[in-house]
């Protein structure tokens, strides 16, 4: 990409993530499937769905103890567009191809949690997948208390269960609500009657250099 | 039992056994309460309901959602640019900071950073809603412990910051001044010794409240002691700001992390208080406030010249990845892990604001109050509605 900022050119590296990921991935064995360390950035690791529940465990234990979020991920790309088409065009061939993320996965959905080491600020985001035919994995609100709220969440906006959660009640929605908004197949409906008037601002406009965004020569 | 810590658990036993005494002698019956959705002590449209014995609470299920405005799935059907808009009205009162952490993470993706003249105004612009919102916090707390004059102080103190923040950006509540590679506009003509002056008088505003409202003994009564949070509970709810400082925790996202901000430029005192009760809540937003006003004014004392703009493109493409980056927002760690895949908007962002965590925590907490502590724990725990719901 452009930038203008000095990147440094040598690789680079973060002694301290990658040691705390090889100690993260001794602790938990088998159960990780997968690890990416992004230096001086970020850590990541995907685990077995029937280990969820022992992840978090393991981790809280080996000083996690701040809990971040819990949400889900749906990787199908929406079969909507972004609501920016123009409406009266012919409807345009969408790619249903998934594409994962940092630290792969196999199905469509996937769980993603965030556990932070208070003191050091040392953030881990651990992914897992959620079989298709399952829809449901283990429940953190025994590990981490604040994770009933999150899973409640989840569970409303993707449809995903969490085995072992005391109350799977809907957060927002009401409770005779259909449908899993968050879900990509799910239709924004306010979008799909009237597109976006906001495609002006992005579409490209020749000869015209007063545009406010993004200018800066 | 097991979340409990040693002291509030013989607090509760003890506060138990008094119970016990008192609701023998008198003959209480339950009732269920609902407080809100529209009720004077809730700002915003938080529902209570509570399970009542006597004065007692015995359980309390906040029930939200009727300001969800489903914020995460616009995100998908908006431009990157676009999406500072929306983020604007999470927590209303701090908005510019809002946007900060967004398009930190957009940036990251990008392999963009904002020059350093952009990334000090953008410190100065936060620290300011930061005062703006917790001005705010501290008139309005008076106003639910039935003190009504702080909040006429505190609205005209956080008139001075507001006209501060629309002089730079044109807007009140709603900047909308971040973009990706810098700011929209570089700082108005006077806007500094403008500046100065406010922070002087917003110092003078934290004494006047530390006088009048912490000095007071009724504030106190109501407060000390009431709705504790130890440290480890506070930990595992992901509480986060000024609630978790409050529980002794010594964690500040602007001193314990490394973003492109000028924090590490200046010098400040992180505020702890060891007790966790609602008044160490107030009282830590109450000297922040007061630090804040100093980091505005070291801020603009180091304020580098050059330009407010990286170079990048006009149509803004992020490239394929995921970025998390949270700050440390008036109320509390906000946070979006934004998830893109070389589209001109987002995948999908989840947005990890502080409220909603801070809030998860009152079903635990309210459990053996008296009812009218259910308002100074919800005040002293301050949370925004459209930061809850999102």
């Amino acid at each position: 990409m452009s930038s203008t900022t000095d990147t440094p050119t040598e690789t680079p590296r973060d002694d301290v993530r990658d040691a705390e990921i090889a100690r993260v991935c001794a602790a938990l064995g088998s159960a990780v499937v997968d690890s990416l360390v992004k230096p001086n950035d970020d850590m990541w690791i995907r685990v077995a769905a029937d280990a969820w529940r022992s992840t978090g465990e393991t981790l809280k234990s080996l000083g996690y103890t701040y809990f971040g979020f819990i949400s889900a991920i749906d990787w199908l790309p929406s079969p909507y567009g972004r609501g920016e088409d123009d409406p009266t065009a012919p409807p345009v061939e969408r790619s249903s191809v998934i594409k994962q993320g940092y630290a792969g996965g196999d199905t469509r959905f996937q769980v993603i949690a965030r556990l932070v080491q208070p003191f050091t600020t040392l953030g881990i985001n651990i992914k897992v997948d959620v079989d298709d035919s399952l829809m449901a994995i283990d429940s953190w609100s025994q590990v981490f208390a604040g994770a009933n709220w999150h899973e409640r969440e989840t569970h409303e906006m993707f449809g995903i269960g969490f085995n072992g959660h005391p109350d799977l009640r809907n957060m927002y929605l009401p409770t005779d609500f259909e449908g899993h908004p968050l879900r990509k197949d799910f239709p924004l409906l306010a979008r799909m009657v009237k597109p976006w008037p906001g495609i002006v601002d992005v579409e490209p406009l020749p000869g015209d250099d007063s545009e406010e965004e993004g200018d800066a020569s | 039992m097991s979340l409990l810590g040693d002291r509030q658990q013989l607090a509760y036993i003890a506060a138990q056994a008094a119970d016990a005494r008192v609701n023998v002698e008198l003959e209480t019956e339950g009732m269920t309460l609902n407080i809100g959705p529209q009720h004077p002590a809730t700002h915003g449209t938080l529902r209570i309901i509570a399970r009542l014995d006597g004065e007692q609470v015995l359980w309390a299920d906040p029930s939200c959602g009727y300001m969800h405005r489903g914020y995460e799935k616009l995100t998908e059907v908006r431009s990157y640019p676009q999406v500072t808009a929306l983020v604007n009205r999470i927590d209303w009162l701090g908005s510019f900071a809002n946007e900060v952490p967004f398009i930190l993470a957009a940036e990251k993706l990008m392999g963009v950073e904002a020059p350093s003249r952009a990334q000090h105004i953008r410190t100065i612009l936060f620290e300011l809603s930061r005062i703006a919102n917790v001005t705010l916090f501290l008139g309005d707390l008076g106003v639910q412990l039935g003190a009504v004059t702080p909040v006429f102080f505190a609205f005209r103190d956080r008139e001075y910051v507001l006209n501060l923040i629309e002089g730079a950006t044109g807007g009140r509540f709603h900047p909308n001044f971040d973009r990706i590679g810098g700011l929209k506009d570089d700082l108005p003509a006077g806007f500094i010794d403008e500046t100065r002056i406010v922070m002087k008088k917003l110092r003078g505003f934290c004494d006047q409240i530390e006088d009048l409202l912490f000095g007071n003994e009724i504030f106190q009564s109501r407060t000390r002691g009431i709705g504790v949070i130890p440290k480890d509970v506070a930990l595992q709810y992901g509480l986060s700001g000024a609630n978790l400082r409050a529980s002794g925790v010594d964690w500040d996202l602007r001193r314990d992390q490394k973003l492109p901000l000028a924090y590490d430029k200046v010098d400040f005192k992180v505020i702890t208080h060891p007790d966790g009760d609602s008044f160490a809540r107030c009282w830590v937003r109450l000297q922040e406030v007061r630090e804040s006003t100093r980091i505005v004014d070291q801020l603009l004392d180091t304020l580098p010249a050059g330009p407010i703009m990286a170079k990048v493109p006009k149509i803004i493409k992020v490239p394929e990845g995921e970025a998390w980056v949270s700050t440390e927002n008036p109320l509390g760690e906000m946070g979006y892990y934004v998830v893109s895949q070389g589209d001109m908007g987002p995948f999908r962002v989840k947005i990890r604001s502080a409220s909603f965590n801070n809030i998860s925590i009152t079903p635990w907490l309210l459990k053996g109050v008296y009812v009218p502590d259910i308002i100074t724990i919800l005040a002293s725990l301050y949370f925004i509605l459209g930061d809850i719901d999102r």
